[in-house]
């Protein structure tokens, strides 16, 4: 059994809004350059996913899915996304997370700036994702 | 000592009373926060990064080594809660 509760209610329940609060996670992400969103609120919704599959499913069930040490592991990997792109920049002669000088071909300026203000989101996304689900395992660590 | 400290936070609370009369109003736009550089961010937004929503550019573009800053922040509370509340054995997973 893969549940942690007795219960059709919580089961079922997790099972059906999971896949919804990723979806919408993705969805606050990458429409952020339109509405209100954007990396942190959106990181959140996904952390907020897979910490109710932490609590509604079998302990080791979900640490099998997503192991508790991918946690800081992806904190990092967003961080170095957001922390290389404007490394990026700066190689392509521009300042420090100057959009504009991205080595992408064929794009003028404001569509370049576009792409990087999207990349940056991307790695804060990932950050904020990565942190929050790890504090929650160290949090509910068992001795 | 008690009524001392009363009454320094009541000359403190009178300072604080008698310099608000001469902030700018509230939504003021005329204010001297937003005639620097707010007026620029809002014209030139669209034409610069092709992005409708104003705060997202500010955000991740004009003010992009702050957010930089802001991650990292949030990086380090993730590795010190992981440092202090005890890390992961390789039989745990």
């Amino acid at each position: 059994m893969i549940c942690r509760f007795n219960s059709l209610i919580v089961n079922i329940g997790c099972r059906i809004i999971v896949p919804f609060i990723f979806i919408y996670g993705l969805y606050v992400i990458v429409f952020g350059h339109y509405s209100a969103g954007g990396g942190f609120q959106g990181g959140i919704i996904l952390a907020a996913g897979v910490i109710l599959m932490r609590l509604c499913v079998d302990r080791k069930t979900t640490y099998k899915k997503y192991p508790p040490r991918m946690g800081l592991i992806l904190g990092a990997i967003g961080v170095i996304i957001y922390a290389s792109t404007g490394i990026v920049t700066m190689l392509a002669g521009g300042n420090y997370l100057d959009y504009a000088f991205l080595p992408i071909q064929g794009m003028d300026i404001p569509d370049r700036r576009y792409y990087g203000i999207l990349i940056v989101e991307l790695g804060v996304a990932l950050g904020v994702f990565g942190v929050m689900t790890s504090i929650f395992d160290s949090l509910t660590k068992e001795k | 000592m008690k009524w001392l400290s009363i009454i320094l936070v009541g000359i403190f609370a009178a300072f604080l009373f008698y310099a608000e009369v001469d902030m700018p109003a509230y939504g003021d736009p005329e204010a001297p926060g937003s005639v620097h550089v707010s007026p620029e961010y809002i014209e030139r937004t669209y034409e610069d990064t092709h992005t409708p929503n104003i705060v997202t550019s500010v955000l991740a573009d004009y003010r992009g080594f702050d957010t930089l800053g802001e991650t990292t922040v949030i990086f380090t509370a993730g590795l010190a809660c992981y440092l202090l509340l005890g890390g992961w054995k390789r039989h745990d997973m």
